[in-house]
């Protein structure tokens, strides 16, 4: 098991701090420039581990920078804290920008991201909840994260204790009938504890979504089965921070965050191929200099 | 089928001791909760949902959410018992056990109902004679058979008491209790009911009274049959099983399971490895043909008569070998 890194841990409030005393242009700017940092350290963690899925980590990058940043109420000191909020990536196999985004935060240290899919390392392709603090179950086969998710809001309200949950989904996932089960579960009981992000990037593995099942209309779906949804931009830090920091009565609620897959390198974004592609030296750099490094 | 079985006396649906036993941990335990897919009634669930109706959280007929459900309640730190008839929750939940539960390593106990072929007449839709060879090859997951209903109880509370999750089966055939009183459980440890010296018998569940009156028709034979209750079929209790090898040089194994990968294919694995002696599996060769219960037991070689046939045949194997 990692253990929390002191110094990162305090790095992390200090930008929570800026964070949340500063104005929302200027906080849209600190975030994003964090983003730009979580997106070299993907990059750098895949091109060393030789794998990853780069298109997948670009496109929800900023919406795990956002949530770890401004909005979870964790300590990386305390991972396994009784009243943490819960945040769950169901699109397990982007693990190399939750990993990144844990790092930033100190619940563990970023020099640790270099053992990313390394023999025996903790940093398994697939996010390992006993072996990686921050992380709250084990993700990777598709349609798992909501009901966990789910079952997590429920056990808030059996105990009384106000954690919020938040589970990201792919798009492409949705197929799996799995997150339909649990959304109807969640409508019915109401569980406004509950949010779900949808990183609506419209590619999966080997196309575009649309060309595989159309998902369309994809907030009326999620209305229908009970939740409030909303659809914004997944690569506005304002509006993102706006939905996700702000707790919701009654329902649950269903963020559809338009996105990018590849975002942040020209030549990656919406590349089917890049969904697991790993940059040769050349891409490499380049993606580096676009990052501003 | 035994007289008394069938009439009933002196013979148990562990579902009640498994209904009784889940409302005294949950009035000591407030962690504890039920969670099932519409099976309140058929999971004996009806008085618990009385006494904690917040705690019974019913997901509807979605088995793969109620298994990813039991493990973010167990996240939340509840320890939920996932109730559903066992076809149901192990092959329509299987991904979700295997990666919600026994690779991320929650304290779900999954509470496999009428297991086996319970349900008779329903057909193999139904049955649930798959469940201990897939959830056999899962890491990490204790998977026990209680015999009785004491032993149902006792295997409720060890589960708790273990911090982990575990497959739990949990019958609805009657059984007659075959423990001595007090024996409470362990996993990785079965209780030898009956000594003997020619032959093992190693039974789990339904087999296990079938089992000892077996030996008690082979006695009358003069032939000695050890009897054990393999009611923890992961872990084995590889001690007891090396000193039947050892001792009696032949075992019998019979399972309300498919002859694959359940019970007597562990017991195959670990004694070829240790000790090789001759086996007769007992069990499901195929999907079942219309019956009741009591029909499909005896169809599939499940009586008292019929295993002490195969024990017959298997000590004159032995003689064989040995001549």
């Amino acid at each position: 098991m990692l253990q929390f890194d002191d110094l990162g841990v305090e790095r992390w409030r200090t930008r929570r701090t800026r964070l949340q005393q500063t104005d929302s242009p200027h906080r849209a700017e600190l975030l994003a420039d964090q983003s730009r940092l979580v997106r070299i350290a993907v990059l750098e963690t895949i091109q060393r581990a030789g794998l990853g899925h780069i298109g997948g980590d670009f496109s929800v990058t900023d919406i795990l920078v956002t949530l770890f940043d401004a909005v979870l109420r964790i300590d990386p000191r305390r991972p396994n804290w009784a009243e943490r909020d819960r945040f769950i990536l169901s699109k397990g196999h982007c693990a190399a920008s939750l990993y990144a985004a844990l790092a930033s935060c100190g619940f563990f240290a970023e020099e640790r991201l270099v053992h990313f899919a390394a023999a025996l390392s903790p940093l398994n392709g697939h996010p390992n909840r006993r072996k990686t603090p921050g992380v709250e179950t084990n993700t990777g086969p598709l349609g798992h994260g909501l009901p966990v998710a789910v079952g997590s809001a429920i056990a808030s309200r059996l105990t009384v204790t106000p954690w919020r949950t938040f589970v990201v989904l792919g798009d492409g996932e949705l197929q799996e009938g799995s997150n339909w089960e649990a959304a109807m579960c969640a409508g019915h009981r109401r569980l406004a504890s509950l949010t779900a992000i949808v990183d609506r990037n419209r590619l999966q593995q080997g196309a575009p979504v649309s060309d595989t099942n159309e998902l369309e209309p994809l907030a009326d779906k999620w209305k229908s089965f009970g939740w409030d949804a909303t659809v914004i931009d997944g690569h506005c830090h304002a509006a993102l921070y706006d939905v996700l920091a702000k707790p919701h009565a009654e329902r649950p609620l269903a963020v559809i965050a338009n996105t990018v897959k590849g975002k942040g390198v020209s030549f990656m974004e919406n590349g089917v191929e890049w969904h697991h592609k790993v940059p040769n030296a050349a891409q490499h750099e380049a993606a580096l200099k676009e990052l501003g490094r | 089928m035994s007289r008394e079985e069938a009439s009933g006396a002196g013979t148990f649906d562990c579902r009640q001791a498994f209904a009784d036993e889940l409302a005294a941990l949950a009035r000591a335990d407030s962690r504890i909760v039920a969670v099932c897919n519409d099976s309140v009634g058929s999971s004996n669930l009806t008085s618990f949902k009385k006494e904690f109706p917040d705690r019974l959280i019913n997901v509807g007929i979605a088995e793969q959410n109620m298994v990813g459900v039991a493990a973010g309640l167990a996240n939340g730190g509840l320890v939920p018992f996932v109730c559903a008839a066992s076809p149901f929750l192990t092959a329509r939940a299987l991904e979700q056990i295997k990666a919600d539960v026994a690779y991320s390593d929650f304290p779900v106990v999954l509470c496999g109902m009428s297991p086996g072929m319970a349900y008779g007449e329903l057909g193999p839709t139904h049955h649930s004679i798959e469940d201990l060879a897939w959830i056999s090859a899962i890491g990490h997951l204790p998977v026990l058979v209680p015999a009785d209903p004491e032993e149902t109880r006792a295997a409720m509370r060890w589960v708790v008491a273990s911090g982990g999750p575990a497959f739990l089966r949990i019958g609805r055939t009657k059984v007659p209790a075959v423990n001595p009183p007090d024996t409470g459980f362990q996993a990785g440890r079965w209780v030898q009911l009956r000594d003997g010296a020619d032959l093992t018998i190693v039974a789990a569940g339904v087999t296990v009274s079938r089992a000892l009156e077996a030996a008690s028709l082979l006695a009358s034979e003069g032939v000695a049959a050890r009897v054990l209750n393999a009611s923890s079929i992961k872990p084995l209790d590889e001690a007891a099983l090396l000193r039947a090898a050892r001792e009696t040089g032949a075992i019998v194994t019979a399972e309300e399971a498919v002859v694959h990968g359940g019970l007597g294919g562990a017991i195959a694995e670990f004694v070829v490895q240790h000790h090789p002696v001759p086996m007769r599996i007992i069990g499901m060769t195929d999907f079942a043909p219309t019956g009741s219960v009591t029909f499909l037991l005896e169809y599939f070689g499940l009586t008292a008569e019929k295993i002490a046939a195969r024990c017959r045949e298997l000590l004159a194997t032995k003689a064989s070998k040995r001549a």
